[in-house]
């Protein structure tokens, strides 16, 4: 019986995917409780559909993937800043247009090189059958983005919750805003390597909003987002082995049926605790 | 640290600053005063005169375009480096369902003294421990902001201005969504920070409460109209010019209180404080606390 549910822990690449899902899903998640309390959740859906052409870019020069996601990373936020600066269009319309654009141009890089790229495996991910030199570069930005927030995750509270005060304390703000950028975008391609441009963003705001039903406490949301990212990316990982599904498809439902279950019982913000608060108030 | 060095009196002066923004909106245009330590200090004007502006220019958020602050004859950058200067938000720009406790708010004033990690030392948790009991809030500490009420709320704020250590204080429409018990534990406070020879500056358009509290105005129409003691400042004609149209009047031509009503009038409002202006418009004070002389030289007039 037992043996039956080992089955996957035999397969080195089976391991090999579960332990990078676990370590992308786990950073991810740590950044995703602010990308959801600071209201990014629309930039980070843009910032990983505008890093793909980054990403053909680096696959057809050769270059290292951090340095094509910054520079499409880069270049789409500032498209973004140039358009929305110089146009009367709201803030969602700008990035509508920006991200899509982006996207296009990649997904236009992979379709005129087909025999270097493949679509599917930028578009759904293709963590089973990772090359180690791509492996390699997952792990160096999912570590220096780990590192980061563990250092500055403080800064990045203050950032997130009171932009202002930062400021007046003499905080560099700019150099913040810059930064959360530069983490999302490497987070982006990191996800993007595992799950596929069209889930990344689920993997950058789902843990965070999970974890956001839970506690009143940041610290304790960071640490529960991590958690959550983590354990349901390594456990699609390995789900993927049964279904013989998509690795990402898998690992966002996972994050999307936790959510579902905080959203109800989660004990103060959940659905159901409301509802038993208004009938205490109403009796 | 900054406790000890921030101790001088501290003075804000505003040169005949201008700021203009990017789509050729001039917001201010020409504005002076200075206030010296020791001060509360109204800053009235409608909407759109120039209020927020000024704040902001104070904060270092906007560049004027001409003209200068000076903080304690600092520059905005300096004087932002040493914590001298604070600011209380308006209710509204602060997303209280953000999951950070009491405390960590009041701790979010230190950050600016504390080294690269932001790592709290036994000195903060001092501080931040003395600010909170300061306004009352330190039995709420692990609650988280948004289960507390409109007052507690601005009292979190106020303790972390307390925290910062810092001797010009900004406060934008304080007393928006406070009940009136509230409004006067945080008129106390203020008046405590007075003595101690901070200026606290109050954006406000809740007229009434000037006179209460604040012994300077600045009366703003993206000009300073007026600025000096509320008792001068504070008169029909300067309202008027500052409001335009845009104040209700209600002028009672003939009264029939009597002195054997004691002189008394009630005055009932849904929300803010009314101003009331007597006969020859001199103003009318709720707390007479303090105006011992003015009283003695009303009841000398014929």
């Amino acid at each position: 019986m037992m043996e039956q549910w080992m089955v996957p822990f035999q397969y080195e690449y089976l391991v090999k995917a579960m332990v990078v899902c676990a370590f992308v899903g786990a950073v991810c998640g740590a950044l995703s409780a602010m990308v959801t309390l600071k209201g990014w959740s629309l930039l980070g859906d843009a910032l990983s559909h505008a890093v793909v052409p980054g990403v053909v870019l680096a696959h057809l020069l050769s270059w290292p993937l951090a340095v094509g996601s910054l520079i499409s990373g880069v270049l789409a936020a500032g498209a973004m800043t140039w358009v929305k600066a110089h146009s009367r269009l709201r803030e969602d319309a700008v990035m509508g247009v920006v991200f899509t654009t982006f996207f296009a141009i990649g997904l236009l890089g992979i379709s005129l090189y087909p025999s270097q790229l493949d679509l599917k495996s930028i578009v759904f991910g293709n963590v089973l059958a990772i090359a180690p030199k791509d492996l390699w570069q997952v792990i160096g930005m999912g570590g220096f983005v780990a590192l980061v927030l563990l250092l500055k995750w403080r800064d990045m509270m203050l950032f997130c919750f009171d932009e202002q005060q930062a400021r007046v304390q003499g905080l560099n703000v700019r150099l913040l805003h810059a930064v959360f950028l530069l983490l999302l975008s490497a987070m982006a391609v990191a996800a993007l390597m595992t799950v596929g441009a069209l889930l990344v963003v689920a993997m950058l705001i789902t843990p965070g909003a999970t974890a956001y039903l839970l506690t009143n406490r940041f610290s304790r949301m960071m640490i529960l987002s991590t958690v959550f990212g983590g354990v349901t990316s390594a456990l699609g990982a390995y789900a993927s082995y049964y279904v013989d599904g998509s690795t990402g498809a898998c690992i966002v439902s996972l994050q999307a049926l936790l959510f579902l279950l905080c959203l109800w019982w989660a004990p103060q913000h959940g659905w159901f605790a409301q509802r038993r608060r208004e009938k205490e108030v109403a009796s | 640290m900054s406790e000890q060095s921030n101790n001088e009196r501290v003075s804000l002066v505003v040169e005949d600053m201008a700021v203009r923004y990017g789509n050729g909106h001039a917001a201010l245009e020409g504005a002076s005063f200075s206030l010296e330590g020791g001060t509360i200090c109204a800053l009235v004007g409608v909407n759109g005169s120039g209020k927020s502006t000024l704040f902001k220019s104070i904060m270092g958020f906007v560049r004027p375009s001409r003209g200068r602050v000076r903080v304690q004859g600092l520059s905005v950058r300096e004087a932002l480096r040493k914590q001298i200067i604070a600011y209380v938000p308006q209710a509204e720009e602060v997303d209280w369902n953000f999951p950070v406790s009491v405390w960590d708010v009041a701790m979010m004033g230190r950050y600016g003294t504390m080294n690269f990690l932001r790592i709290p030392r036994a000195e903060d948790k001092r501080v931040v421990d003395q600010s909170l009991r300061r306004v009352g809030m330190w039995e709420y500490r692990d609650r988280q902001i948004g289960e507390l009420s409109g007052g507690q709320k601005k009292r979190v704020f106020l303790a972390r201005a307390l925290a910062q250590g810092a001797r010009l204080i900004l406060l934008d429409e304080p007393f928006t969504g406070v009940d009136v018990t509230t409004e006067e534990a945080i008129i106390a406070l203020l008046r405590e920070l007075r003595e101690e020879g901070c200026v606290v500056l109050v954006s406000t358009h809740n007229l009434g409460s000037v006179p209460e509290f604040c012994d300077r105005v600045v009366l703003l129409h993206r000009k300073v109209i007026a600025y000096g003691p509320t008792e001068e400042i504070f008169t029909e004609s300067n309202l008027l010019a500052a409001f335009g149209g845009q104040l209700r009047h209600f002028h009672f031509e003939q009264s029939t209180i009597q002195s054997h009503d004691g002189r008394s009038v009630k005055v009932l409002t849904d929300d803010e404080r009314p101003l009331v202006f007597g006969k020859d418009g001199h103003l009318e004070y709720k707390n007479r606390e303090g105006r011992e002389e003015l009283l003695q030289k009303r009841k000398q007039e014929p």
